[in-house]
């Protein structure tokens, strides 16, 4: 990869990053800031029109095909569209929340990024925290999230902001539980370490965790099954019911960030990262990152959506306490089986995340129903 | 009314107007729902947005000019509202119909149900949250009835395609052949929707027991229709009391046992396999000869009044003609299955979440052409 990695150059010389950093690197780190926003976008523009044609690939039509080449275009278009559209802020409203609701929310999805290692050595910053920082950040979306919902003075807007905040509050303990898995094999909360200890990826070694992961991570970002902030045909658009031009496409950036974050995540941990063979790291990222994403808009065209008791009865009736079994079984191979081959290792997970699905599979109901009223 | 917290905060119900605009309202009916967080504990069912007075509109026309105007009613199945129209005329008149027409109808009547059924079971899929998709597999399938429909009558939607006495024109030379091949290809694209998503373990817990109807509520309320058959009650029109030429036909009555949303969703795919093979009997003991009997133009019925009703996609679809000998009905009154099988609405939805509201709203199949008249 072409790109200079200062993060990665400062912490070869040092063991800790130091205190003035980025030292000398400010030049180096600006234009890092502005190639990493800039593959943000242009990605988003990549996955948007990816996922359309995609979808309409699986809902037997051809999907946007007008405009540019093989409609190619349509990202663009849309966003001439978006901007020129009159900004609307609901009567009783709050005027000030609701103009902030989609900065909060898309700030701190941009900063996800500045910890994914996009090649060999190309990334912003390798903090010895990484993938911790990474969880504290995303969190803080939701609260954009809710404010939006709050300040649109909308009761279908209130409906999906509360169900947003229910939701991703508890998927967060088993999205952690399933990450500190992987930590515990790496023995580093570094993205970089986290890479660099691939030599198997750890979708082989922590099959049961990827899975709690991919799910738990689905309804962070609030992707089909769990797309409940926003069920269309229950209440109408969510939380963003209430907004329109260049505040809509805020948000609408959040949800295709929200997803190239995960899907990179997914990607660092439990797919290698940037690490294949033949092809430039930088490439083998984007394949995997993309890879994630067809599977993540399949589900979305293939299954239909949860409710909301059965969503939280799911994250913590189901992947919690298998998060936790995910978490005691990973200890034990560690601390007994430290020197055997991995390949073993890849059998015994694969065996568990069997016998574990099967019997969550047969005794596990999803339950709710009837309330007395 | 309040569902009990432990926690001793301070939470009222609040009124929330689902409609009329709303994607999941299937036209412009309004739910005036009041919800205690996101537990339905009242629902109010305010229609008449769509009311164009078609009864009143019907004393002003001749017999033939009303025919029209049925086709406005359940715009999705204009053949059925034609035939129970036609036949109520032809009661009263005493006009005896040629065989061949006979026939002519059963097949559109049966074409017309397995169209309408798809948007139903289509709707009901992407009420339940399956993104567009199942919906776009079935108007594949819908296209090619409006086809075949529109061959016969030169409309893909308001047929008008049923006269007093048989039916507008024979079918062109092209009809049969492609009713033929679509016939043979039916079952499998059935096949396809069940393989889509009827043993989904989402899809059976949104829909598995959501929505009950009781039977003895179901007659109560006068339900009919497939509403009425997934409650276990075997009652169709076409074998109760059989219209046309339907008593010719082998044909099974396909009925739910617990009447929840998931039965009514499997009675309507069962039944569009039903249609198939009627459609298949039909064509092949289809007689030649004439289309329609010889009927006055200013047709006048003798005084006195008659009820028809034929099984139409949605239930029993009733038409009450009142003749004073002029050649205009003097009143005629439609017993709109839509509207009859809404009256259960609030006893099948207290107590659920406004998601399983928007699926058992769904899975009853209205339209409100038909609710409102």
């Amino acid at each position: 990869m072409a790109i200079y990695s200062p993060g990665l150059s400062v912490l070869s010389q040092n063991a800790a990053l130091p205190p003035d950093w980025p030292g000398g690197y400010w030049l180096h780190w600006l234009v890092f800031v502005v190639i990493i926003m800039t593959f943000v976008l242009a990605s988003i523009m990549g996955f948007i029109y990816f996922e359309r044609r995609g979808i309409g690939r699986f809902q037997v039509r051809l999907g946007p095909n007008r405009t540019g080449p093989f409609g190619i275009l349509q990202p663009v278009a849309d966003a001439i569209k978006v901007l020129l559209k009159e900004d609307i802020v609901p009567a009783k409203g709050d005027r000030i929340v609701h103009w902030l609701a989609p900065v909060v929310a898309f700030v701190p999805v941009l900063l996800i990024f500045a910890v994914v290692p996009f090649g060999g050595g190309a990334i912003l910053a390798d903090l010895n925290i990484g993938i911790l920082y990474v969880v504290a950040v995303s969190s803080v979306t939701v609260i954009g999230v809710f404010m939006a919902g709050w300040a649109s003075n909308n009761k279908y807007s209130l409906l999906g902001a509360m169900r947003d905040v229910a939701q991703v509050v508890s998927y967060e303990i088993p999205l952690l539980l399933s990450i500190v898995g992987v930590v515990l094999l790496t023995g580093s909360l570094s993205m970089i370490k986290i890479v660099a200890a691939q030599d198997l990826p750890f979708i082989l070694l922590q099959p049961l965790g990827f899975l709690i992961f991919f799910m738990a991570a689905l309804a962070e970002i609030n992707r089909t099954p769990f797309d409940l902030l926003e069920a269309e045909s229950e209440i109408v658009a969510g939380f963003h019911t209430e907004y329109s031009g260049m505040k809509f496409a805020m948000f609408y950036l959040v949800e295709y960030a929200e997803v190239l974050a995960i899907s990179a995540i997914i990607t660092t941990l439990f797919l290698g990262g940037w690490r294949g063979p033949l092809l430039p790291p930088f490439v083998w990222f984007l394949i995997k990152v993309f890879g994630v994403f067809f599977f993540i808009f399949w589900i979305r065209s293939t299954i239909p959506r949860l409710r909301i008791d059965q969503v939280m009865a799911f994250a913590w009736k189901a992947l919690l306490p298998l998060a936790l079994l995910n978490l005691v079984i990973t200890g034990i191979e560690i601390v007994a089986l430290p020197a055997i081959s991995p390949w073993v290792i890849i059998l015994i997970n694969l065996g568990v995340l069997a016998v574990l699905v099967v019997v969550w599979s047969r005794f596990f109901k999803l339950g709710g129903g009837r309330v007395a009223v | 009314m309040a569902v009990k917290t432990e926690l001793k905060l301070k939470t009222e119900p609040f009124v929330l107007n689902i409609g009329p605009v709303h994607p999941s309202t299937h036209g412009v009916f309004r739910m005036r729902v009041t919800l205690d967080g996101e537990v339905l504990i009242d629902l109010e069912p305010v229609f008449g947005y769509l009311h164009r007075g078609i009864e009143k509109l019907a004393e002003g026309r001749t017999y033939t000019q009303v025919i029209p105007l049925t086709d406005r009613l359940d715009y999705l199945a204009s053949m059925s509202n034609n035939l129970a129209y036609v036949m109520a005329v032809e009661k009263l008149a005493g006009i005896t119909v040629p065989e061949r027409a006979e026939y002519l109808r059963v097949i559109m009547a049966e074409l017309q149900r397995i169209a309408s059924h798809l948007i139903a079971v289509g709707a009901f899929l992407n009420d339940c949250g399956a993104f567009m998709t199942p919906i776009l597999y079935m108007i594949r399938e819908r296209e090619k009835i409006l086809d075949l429909l529109e061959m016969v009558s030169g409309q893909r939607l308001t047929y008008n395609y049923m006269r007093v006495g048989g039916v507008s024109q024979d079918i062109p030379g092209e009809f049969l052949p492609a009713l033929r091949k679509f016939v043979q290809r039916m079952p499998s694209y059935i096949d396809e929707y069940d393989q889509l998503l009827a043993e989904n373990e989402i899809l059976l817990a949104r829909s598995k027991g959501v929505g009950i109807l009781p039977k003895d509520m179901a007659i109560n309320a006068s339900a009919s229709g497939p509403v009425l058959r997934a409650s276990g009650v075997k009652w169709d029109i076409r074998k109760a009391d059989p219209y046309s030429v339907y008593d010719r036909f082998q044909f099974d009555i396909p009925t739910g046992s617990v009447g929840d949303c998931y039965d009514r969703y499997r009675v309507r795919v069962q039944e569009m396999r039903q249609s198939v093979r009627i459609i298949k009997q039909v064509m092949e003991g289809l007689p030649e000869g004439e289309v329609k009997a010889e009927v006055a133009h200013f047709l006048r019925l003798p005084v006195g009044e008659t009820y028809a009703h034929i099984e139409s996609p949605r239930g029993e679809l009733g038409f009450y003609l009142v003749s004073d000998n002029s050649i205009a009905p003097y009143r005629l009154h439609i017993r709109a299955p839509s509207l009859i099988n809404l009256t259960a609405l609030r006893d099948m939805t207290l107590g659920w979440k406004v998601a399983d509201v928007i699926i058992i709203f769904g899975s009853i199949d209205i339209n409100m052409g038909e609710v409102d008249r």
